[in-house]
């Protein structure tokens, strides 16, 4: 009895959490190729990652696999960090979502635990200590990849904004030196500072000398959006460009008007037909149709 | 920290100083583009309102947060006179200087958070902030 | 650091190479202001791209070079405020008003060129 005591406790010595995850390893290492084509078929079966092909999901799988088994070999998630960010930026454009890439890491979490269930199922004590080191790694293995992932998106949905934001209100160039910045929807301040920017940086890239401001798709404005605007109209003249702004509706007109807005500094016209009509007379454009064109110059 | 630093002012020269150090932590803590513009004029009004009615005094320009967002702090702080009534100095068109009063008010519409703690006879603090957008 | 000025024909241009101090500024407006009138000059330009700040002070000693240089029979244009400091100047509330502004050099030339030359000067 009391040899076996002993027997026992030189085994747990030899069992500490570090070498039985080396023992784990060399299992995972061992049976990589069985354990690789069964989490691959689960991932099928379960019907995560259809968007991309049998080969692919197999490809992903086996760096997935691989490392995998370097976290619970050197405990470092930095490379499977890294890792995960990269596949989630092949993936994410492809619609993968959340819950598959939880899904599929989860999987591989059970599948490993599995095959350690098999493999030390005559020993529950052992068992015990084997799923008690591996548990840990496998958590902090699943939490860096759902981070990694969620950050990742993210960060994408982000840069979506941004371009959103950008394109929803394009400078044009629509004659050398006449910019037309149409504004559609609701401005908030911080859409009108990057406005503002956005026409500022548009002014000195394209040299231009009249802009026209068209807020026909603007349903409201405020004071403080007001001010923006004249703020736009005051920048645009100190670059040397004069700034016309046109579709001011009735409702916008009379909050201007009530808010006491200076409106001798902003040239306005009724709409943005016209507007660019003035602006080209500004910029000494003469337009007419060609048949007409003798007919003036006879009359003028 | 690191970042932390202190500007004497006593000439104009070190109203320049004062702005290009300001530009310069700005730019590392991740303002861009007009805020970093923005700052500098904000910093060249405070220095300014130093030496006008001073003569001499320092600014300080460090680091800060609140929660996740990243900001900078700016102290301007002089033993001058002090100002008599605050509240009428930050009011535009008021000016008490040779500025086109919009020293304190135009910086203050710059920044953030804007403070002026002065005290008649000891001196004036103005502490503002802006934060990354 | 002092601005260099240049005679070009009948205009003056005052082009600014670096961040100035007030001193600098007044230095600046005295020059210019003396030379308009030494050189009969019809017009000058002051080119500004290359500061990265305009405060009050800078843009009030600007605006009292403009009047000064009207006041002697000339004209003054401002070019070349960059999209970030035209910004930040109009958040501070100085929008430079009754002050000729331009793009850049070639537009101040361009804009002086238009005005009248009825002010009793010489052409070239």
């Amino acid at each position: 009895m009391a040899k076996q005591e002993e027997a026992t406790f030189i085994q747990s010595a030899a069992e500490s959490p570090t070498a039985l995850l080396r023992e784990l390893v060399a299992h995972l290492r061992q049976n990589r190729t069985q354990l690789r084509e069964e989490w691959a078929r689960r991932i099928t079966e379960a019907g995560l990652l259809t968007a991309m092909s049998r080969e692919e999901v197999f490809a992903e799988a086996t760096t997935v696999y691989d490392n995998y088994v370097a976290v619970l070999e050197t405990g470092s998630v930095e490379a499977l960090e890294a890792y995960a960010r990269d596949l989630s930026e092949r993936i994410i454009p492809r619609g993968v979502e959340t819950h598959e890439v939880l899904g599929i890491v989860l999987l591989l979490r059970d599948v490993l635990a599995r095959s350690l269930f098999k493999k030390y199922q005559s020993d529950i004590a052992l068992l015990n200590r084997v799923l008690d080191a591996y548990e840990p790694a496998a958590n902090r293995i699943a939490n860096t990849v759902g981070v990694s992932f969620v950050q990742e998106r993210e960060r994408v949905i982000r840069q979506q904004q941004e371009a959103i934001r950008e394109l929803s209100t394009p400078v044009l160039q629509v004659r050398a030196r006449l910019l037309i910045l149409p504004i559609i929807g609701v401005i908030d301040p911080q859409r009108a500072r990057q406005l503002t920017e956005q026409l500022l940086r548009g002014i000195r890239s394209n040299r231009a000398k009249v802009v026209v401001i068209d807020i026909t798709g603007v349903p409201a404005v405020d004071a403080t959006i007001a001010n923006h605007l004249v703020q736009a109209v005051d920048a645009s003249r100190l670059m040397g460009a004069t700034v016309i702004v046109t579709g001011l509706s009735s409702s916008i007109a009379q909050t201007l008007v009530t808010i006491g807005v200076d409106l001798a500094k902003m040239k306005t016209v009724g709409d943005l037909q016209g507007g660019i009509e003035e602006a080209e007379r500004l910029l000494g454009y003469k337009v007419s149709r060609v048949g007409e064109a003798p007919a003036q110059e006879e009359t003028g | 920290m690191a970042n932390d630093m202190q500007v004497g002012i006593s000439t104009s020269a070190d109203i320049v100083t004062a702005r290009q150090r300001g530009r310069e932590l700005a730019s590392e803590l991740g303002f861009s583009g007009s805020d970093l513009t923005v700052l500098a004029t904000a910093i060249s009004e405070v220095a300014r309102n130093i030496i006008e009615h001073a003569k001499e005094g320092e600014v300080i320009l460090e680091p800060t947060h609140n929660g996740s967002k990243q900001g900078i702090l700016i102290i301007a702080s002089d033993r001058g006179p002090g100002i008599p009534d605050v509240d009428r100095a930050l009011q535009d068109g008021y000016s008490s200087g040779k500025g086109l009063g919009l020293g304190l008010p135009g910086a203050k519409r710059l920044m953030d958070e804007f403070k002026v703690v002065s005290e008649v006879g000891k001196g004036t603090t103005v502490t503002m902030k802006k934060w990354v957008r | 650091m002092r601005v260099p000025i240049l005679k070009q024909h009948s205009y003056l241009i005052a082009s600014i190479q670096s961040a100035l101090t007030d001193d600098d500024l007044l230095q600046l407006r005295d020059d210019l202001v003396a030379q308009i009138g030494r050189f009969r000059s019809r017009g000058a330009i002051v080119d500004v791209t290359a500061l990265d700040v305009m405060d009050s002070f800078a843009v009030r000693t600007l605006r009292g070079v403009a009047h000064m240089i009207r006041l002697r029979g000339a004209q003054t244009v401002i070019v070349g405020i960059q999209p970030e400091v035209a910004f930040s100047m109009v958040q501070l509330g100085l929008t430079l008003e009754e002050v000729a502004t331009a793009l850049d050099l070639e537009e101040g030339l361009a804009y002086l060129d238009d005005q009248p030359k009825s002010n009793g000067r010489h052409g070239e």
